[in-house]
């Protein structure tokens, strides 16, 4: 990793990480409680801002998830730092 | 037995036998998580803020359980 | 299949270059009640479980592969330029000698891990009052960790960490009920 990672990088990375935390909640609750459609609807919410937030932060800060569009057709960008491990 | 007012712990005392070594270290304590007590989740438990949940490990109120060393000084 | 976010689960910070609790981490690294024993067990016994409680074992499962990797960005972050004479300090020159600063499947006392840290008796009673005996045994451990440790930003993980293992025990205990229930018995809340 050659620069610092701006602090910007940190805040949407962190949103996303409440984000998709809150749907790993909802989906245990759901799979012991699969008739509770008004959980279903928070996690349909949550999955669709977090769709949204990685997006955003894939345009900005290169790819997070694999097997998506990448930003870069002359780069190849998911296999450069960082990784998870070295933020 | 609770110890001041931290929920979910419990403490007992070890016997004490003549020939320890070690001074007393008074109580021991254990913790019974929030899990032992709720039985089968109810619907429209309190919820956490997204990020607030995240910090706190848990998106539902009623399970968190801060920990901390109960033997620290 | 599996498929691979550029994330962590939960930002993982550590205070200071400390490679004396990644000793301890690897507990839960490469120990009896540690995340890939976690992992392992679960995705192993859901082939062989109530169709209702599949979706479940898979779930908590699959977390605890995130789990490993924050433990592993732990130790990676806890051991990162530290020099051999700070490892044997540590109590790691055993560790040292056969694998410099690599992470290794070993518990906290270098004992390498062993499929036998993971039961899967085909039961699904059994199986399942396991898992809830895994999770306590796992919350359990992060507390011991945490009293032995004084880097606050290490513990803050930490605490994370062990509060899964609260709700990953409830929903194993859910899973019992669900299991449990008589089909011809209406449902009573």
């Amino acid at each position: 990793m050659a620069q610092p990672l701006s602090p910007d990088y940190y805040k949407q990375l962190e949103e996303i990480q409440a984000v998709d935390f809150v749907i790993f909640e909802l989906v245990l609750y759901l799979d012991t409680h699969p008739n509770d459609s008004q959980a279903i609807e928070q996690y349909n919410h949550y999955a669709a801002h977090s769709l949204k937030l990685k997006i955003e932060f894939e345009a900005k800060h290169g790819p997070l998830r694999f097997g998506m569009p990448m930003r870069n057709d002359q780069r190849w960008e998911w296999s450069e730092a960082p990784w998870p491990w070295q933020v | 037995m609770t110890h001041g007012h931290v929920p979910f712990r419990r403490s007992y005392k070890p016997f004490r036998g003549p020939f320890d070594p070690c001074p007393p270290i008074g109580v021991k304590y254990y913790v019974t998580p929030p899990n032992l007590f709720i039985g089968f989740q109810p619907p429209n438990f309190k919820q956490f803020s997204a990020i607030e949940a995240l910090r706190k490990g848990t998106l539902w109120v009623p399970f968190y359980d801060y920990y901390e060393n109960p033997y620290k000084k | 299949m599996w498929t691979y976010e550029k994330k962590l689960m939960y930002p993982v910070r550590v205070s200071t270059c400390n490679p004396t609790l990644a000793k301890y981490l690897m507990e839960q690294y490469g120990g009896a009640d540690g995340e890939l024993a976690a992992a392992l067990r679960y995705l192993n016994q859901r082939y062989t479980i109530p169709e209702k409680v599949i979706g479940l074992l898979t779930d908590i499962g699959t977390e605890e592969f995130a789990h490993l990797e924050m433990i592993a960005t732990m130790i990676y972050k806890l051991t990162k330029d530290a020099t051999p004479q700070q490892l044997k300090e540590a109590g790691l020159a055993e560790h040292y000698v056969s694998h410099d600063s690599a992470l290794f499947y070993n518990n906290a006392a270098g004992v390498p891990f062993t499929a036998s840290y993971i039961q899967a008796k085909g039961d699904p009673i059994a199986d399942l009052y396991e898992d809830i005996a895994a999770e306590e045994k796992a919350r359990a451990t992060y507390q011991w960790i945490i009293d032995q440790s004084d880097d606050p930003d290490l513990n803050d993980g930490l605490r994370f960490l062990r509060e899964r293992e609260i709700v990953h025990s409830q929903r194993f205990r859910e899973a019992v009920v669900m299991i449990s229930e008589d089909k011809n018995q209406k449902k009573i809340f």
